[in-house]
């Protein structure tokens, strides 16, 4: 027989109906249609970007610097390529209120402007009126504008006086809109705007006050951006400036939805694995039916090929209707929707049709329909016809022969290696599909080990006289038994919500509780040479401070390792991906201990030397020996690695990747940073020290930042749980598979348990035992696997200590009872129902 | 002469079937006395299944009355039903439906179980030794010849110690030397407990070796 007789049988074959196929197709769309969403999403997301590029950039093109601005040579050059330019420049101070009054500060991120601001786009303001108004000087005081939630935080009313640093400025008004404002620049506080010139008195942006400035160019609309681009990275990388323009105009936004697409594409192919239990389970169902035809075919003369071609194509066309279905769930749904919200949306976001998400997913099903399609196909093709003949319902076992299982390890490799191709994160995709992989074994192995637990328990002493809870586990230990589709569905679900759970759990508690019991009360920065010590007096004197921890900082951007450009030494690692704070000393610093080499003598006056974290060194590659390269305020400086540390960053003392060795640096322009230790109560009369004795000096409240990082991971979480939502749904939809394929089954066992004298409530006890303790044992596996893969991120990732939580536990094992025994019971009511002699009377 | 174990009284029972209602037993009136054997035979559809059907209360009749050891079956509940099964009632069929996720030692010890015997599996293993099963006590069903799974169906009808044993045309799924085999067992478990027998078969042969025989035709007795 030829491909075409298969084709014709297949087609015969198919002309029954898709109704065992139901749960098959709900598998397949459901994870093709989330992962085509997250994906359609993702591109309409970019689009957006694209299509305000320039407005979102602030300009065609930008050149930034840290900690300094353009000096004359760069300026020249920004000036002969644009139409116009605009000068930027932002940092975070305090903004205080009634400062002569009652003071309260507020920690702020000012931006100050110069006239030509914003090259593109609108600042809306509240009172509507023109940016440049709103800042100019009335009556001798300079304008400032705020973001809501400041006004409201320090009650103030348009027309108040506030100070930054030692200059007042009037309040005129609220920023309802910036268009250049960017995921980036979300940092701590809310923003301030006001003109750069009206700072000049301010006290502020002394020498190493950190801050960036930043140059946007309104460029021709035929400007050359690769060459202009090439000749400004040529001329300002090796001096710390860094160039963008519009053809990625937001890179933060577009790599944080990249990022986050990437991991929920993830999730969403551990739903893909859960659907595809589901796909094999409906599979193996619909062949365990066929048997009596397969067996009648090989016998008229079909080889394995042949039935299996012909089963293959039945599968196969069913395969692709479910894809075809997801894509235009998973494509349609956001083409229709984004247009409706995409005004409510704080990023713009291009609504359409976009295929190469819809390629990838369809690729992604149609890869895991055949690896778990295969499987039981392989199985069922390679029983002698006697055999078939002889096969109970359900029961076609074994291993499928090596060329079967050699195409399922092809298929498999073929689709983790799309995924990793296409997430743009390889180690993360392979490590995802490692635990997927792993916990699915996992599963298998607790299926087999449960059954045959329930058998034996089913058997005990103890079970005598218990017929309903021995009737539950004789069905869970017995043949047909449910408990393979069960526990793997709901187990790899639930494995991905107990270790997003946990993981979170334990982020949480430690940035919420256990972190502000050990971290400082703030960081206080821009702290000049001269007022270290005044400061650090200040602070004790108060009587309310225990520790005032310090040390110089600066910042700089590693630009060489060993004479070669770092970049291409190391690719993006986010050691060499911008400026980091740089400091010095003369003795190791506290929490840091040297794991290799040697710390330099405190006198040291040789070549400047390096210490290097241990870790970061170890990611890169850096030796002890290596140069390296940092430009500093536009200057170059080099230095020998001397040795390497080991830092504790979980307890935010102060920790700098680099430090060097004091003779280099002691005598560069910067400020200190600084750890102040108290207790909560005095964190007011504190701020209200600094503000009156050291109005330019910004304290960072530890508190804010940890309600900021709080607040992002609760935006993550409900992002990731989303996907995992996805994940369970599948899960759900395998559950009610597996009860539907056993329901037949229940009817007759129902029937002949109330011939033998059971009552309703009796089986019904025994079909709910049965589901829960199904769904119990999936819990209590997936809580295992979800604990050691939420322990691996902790432990490896995080770098921090694991703790089990009781009450996400509990939860996730409930809920994988209770799920089950919903799905189970939304099938119980028919063999309740039906009286046993239509059962038993049609069943011969 | 006592009150009668079963008694009939112009029992009806109705079907829908897709073209509308389809009459199946249409007024059967009968009394089957204490330790009786009953041979039941008839042409395929005449109703003999379905009037067992009725006896056992798996089936509501439509009209008519039908008690059983003076319990009015026809008002009680199908959990009522079910109780008054477990406590009195054997039934045996012609397709074994024996419950497939549980061994042979398990189906026989069920009813039992059911009816709260502490004794149940003590019971169970003397019931499939009195069949000859013994050594195959844990194979499950699908490990059983169709003439071994009658054997257990047996021993699981009669571990209770009926009153009353229905059987089905329990020889229907078998050849002739094990169904012989199957006729003695049920003829000797009846004469060892003493139970009230109801055969449906459709030899003539076998329904001779009961006290009396009725012949159902269209749904009635002839």
């Amino acid at each position: 027989m030829s491909l075409r007789h298969a084709a014709i049988i297949a087609k015969r074959e198919l002309r029954g109906g898709l109704s065992g196929f139901r749960i098959f197709l709900l598998c397949l769309l459901l994870g093709v249609a989330a992962i085509a969403g997250i994906g359609t999403i993702r591109a309409a997301i970019d689009a957006g970007l694209g299509g305000e590029a320039a407005s979102l950039l602030g300009g065609d093109a930008e050149i930034h610097f840290t900690h300094r601005n353009a000096n004359e040579a760069e300026r020249t050059w920004i000036a002969a390529n644009s139409l116009e330019a605009s000068e930027i420049i932002t940092f975070r101070s305090m903004i205080q209120a009634r400062a002569d009054t009652a003071p309260e500060l507020s920690l702020s991120q000012v931006k100050a402007v110069d006239t030509n601001y914003p090259l593109y786009g609108t600042v809306e303001l509240e009172p509507a009126q023109p940016l440049q108004d709103a800042l100019a000087v009335r009556d001798g005081m300079p304008g400032l504008v705020l973001h809501p939630t400041q006004i409201d935080r320090l009650k103030l009313q348009i027309g108040d006086t506030l100070r930054l640093g030692t200059q007042d400025f009037q309040l005129r008004a609220a920023i309802l809109t910036e268009p250049d404002s960017s995921l980036s620049d979300l940092g701590l506080g809310p923003r301030t705007m006001v003109l750069a010139s009206a700072l000049e008195n301010s006290g502020l942006l002394g020498a190493g006050t950190l801050f960036e400035s930043r140059y946007r160019m309104r460029l021709p609309i035929d400007a050359d951006l690769p060459a202009l681009a090439a000749d400004a990275t040529a001329r300002f990388e090796t001096n710390g400036g860094r160039w963008q323009d519009r053809r990625n105009g937001a890179p933060g936004i577009s790599e944080v939805v990249n990022r986050l697409s990437s991991f929920l594409v993830l999730v969403g192919l551990a739903g893909m694995a859960v659907g595809g239990v589901g796909v094999s389970a409906a599979v193996r169902a619909y062949l365990a039916k066929k048997t009596d035809t397969i067996a009648t075919l090989k016998s008229l003369g079909a080889t394995r090929g042949t039935i299996f071609a012909t089963y293959l194509l039945q599968i196969g066309a069913l395969a692709l209707l479910g894809i075809f279905i997801g894509l235009l769930l998973g494509g349609g749904i956001p083409a229709l929707l984004i247009p409706v919200f995409a005004d409510q949306l704080p990023i713009p976001i291009e609504g359409g049709l976009y295929p190469a998400p819809l390629m990838e997913a369809a690729a992604y099903g149609i890869l895991t329909a055949l690896i778990f399609s295969i499987w039981p196909l392989a199985r069922a093709v390679d029983i002698s016809p006697a055999g078939l003949f002889r096969e109970i319902s359900g029961k076609v076992g074994g291993w499928p022969r090596w060329p079967y299982l050699v195409l399922v390890l092809l298929l498999t490799a073929g689709l983790i290696g799309l995924a990793a191709n296409a997430s743009g994160t390889p180690m993360l995709t392979l490590w995802a599909a490692g635990g997927i992989i792993l916990a699915l074994v996992i599963l298998a192995l607790t299926a087999l080990l449960t059954k045959f637990a329930a058998r034996r328990l089913a058997r005990s002493r103890f079970m005598q006289g218990r017929p309903a809870l021995r009737l539950a586990l004789g069905a869970i230990g017995g043949p047909s038994s449910e408990a393979a589709s069960v526990v793997l569905s709901l187990g790899l679900g639930l494995t991905v919500l107990a270790s997003i759970g946990q993981i979170d759990a334990n982020l949480r508690t430690t940035i919420t509780q256990e972190l502000p019991g050990r971290a400082p009360a703030f960081f206080v920065m821009d702290i000049q040479k001269d007022q270290m010590e005044p400061f650090r007096t200040a602070m004790l004197a108060s009587g309310a401070v225990e520790k005032v921890g310090a040390a110089p900082m600066l910042r700089g951007i590693i630009t060489e390792i060993n004479g070669v450009n770092a970049k291409e030494v190391v690719g993006d690692h986010w050691v060499v991906s911008g400026d980091r704070g740089i400091t010095y000393s003369a003795t190791v610093p506290e929490n840091s201990t040297v794991v290799e080499g040697e710390w330099w003598p405190e006198d040291y006056s040789g070549p400047p030397l390096m210490s290097f974290s241990a870790d970061e060194a170890a990611e890169i590659g850096l030796q002890i020996g290596d140069e390296i390269t940092v430009n500093i305020m536009g200057r170059d400086l080099t230095a020998k690695i001397a040795n390497l540390r080991q830092l504790a960053f979980s307890d935010m003392s102060l920790n700098f990747v680099m430090v060097w060795s004091p003779n280099a640096l002691s005598n560069a322009p910067h400020t200190f940073l600084s750890t102040v230790y108290a207790e909560r109560s005095a964190e007011g009369s504190l701020l209200g020290i600094i503000a009156k004795d050291f109005p330019n000096i910004t304290a960072i409240p530890v508190r804010d930042a940890i309600e900021k990082i709080s607040s992002t991971l609760d935006s993550l979480s409900s992002a990731i749980r989303w996907g995992a939502g996805a994940t369970l749904l599948t899960g759900f939809v395998v559950l009610i598979g597996a009860a539907a394929a056993g329901a037949e089954a229940r009817i007759f066992e129902a029937a002949v348990l109330k011939t033998l004298g059971a009552t309703r409530r009796k089986i019904l006890l025994s079909f709910a035992l049965r589901a829960l303790m199904l769904g119990a044992a999936a819990g209590l596996v997936a809580l295992a696997a979800g604990s050691g893969a939420a322990w691996a991120v902790m432990k490896f990732v995080m770098d921090s200590d694991f703790s089990l939580f009781w009450g996400a536990a509990i939860a996730i094992v409930a809920g994988g009872a209770l799920a089950n025994l919903v799905a189970s019971l939304a099938f119980a009511w028919r063999p309740l129902a039906t009286k046993p002699a239509q059962i038993l009377r049609n069943r011969t | 002469m006592g009150s009668p174990v079963l008694s009939l009284n112009n029992v009806q029972l109705t079907l829908q079937g897709n073209a509308g209602p389809v009459p199946i037993l249409r007024g059967i009136s009968l009394n089957v006395e204490a330790g009786e054997s009953i041979g039941l035979t008839g042409p395929s559809g005449s109703g003999k299944s379905s009037l067992l059907m009725l006896m056992g209360g798996l089936e509501s009749v439509t009209n008519g009355t039908l008690s059983a050891l003076g319990q009015d079956l026809t008002k009680m509940s199908e959990d009522d039903l079910a109780r008054f099964r477990r406590n009195n009632m054997g039934i045996v069929f012609q397709s074994f439906h024996l419950i497939p996720t549980m061994t042979a030692l398990e189906n026989v010890a069920t009813p039992l179980e059911l009816a709260g015997d502490k004794d149940a599996y003590k019971k169970a293993e003397a019931e499939l030794e009195a069949v000859g099963l013994a050594n195959r006590a844990d194979h499950y069903p699908s490990q059983l010849s169709g003439g071994e799974q009658q054997r257990v169906a047996l021993a699981r009808a009669a571990a209770p110690r009926p009153k009353i044993l229905l059987a089905d045309e329990p020889t229907g799924n078998l050849d002739t030397a094990t169904g012989e085999t199957i006729i003695d067992l049920l003829f000797n478990l009846r004469d060892r407990h003493g139970a009230t027998l109801i055969l449906v078969t459709h030899s003539p042969e076998l329904a001779a070796r009961c006290d009396r025989r009725l012949e159902l035709r269209d749904g009635a007795i002839a």
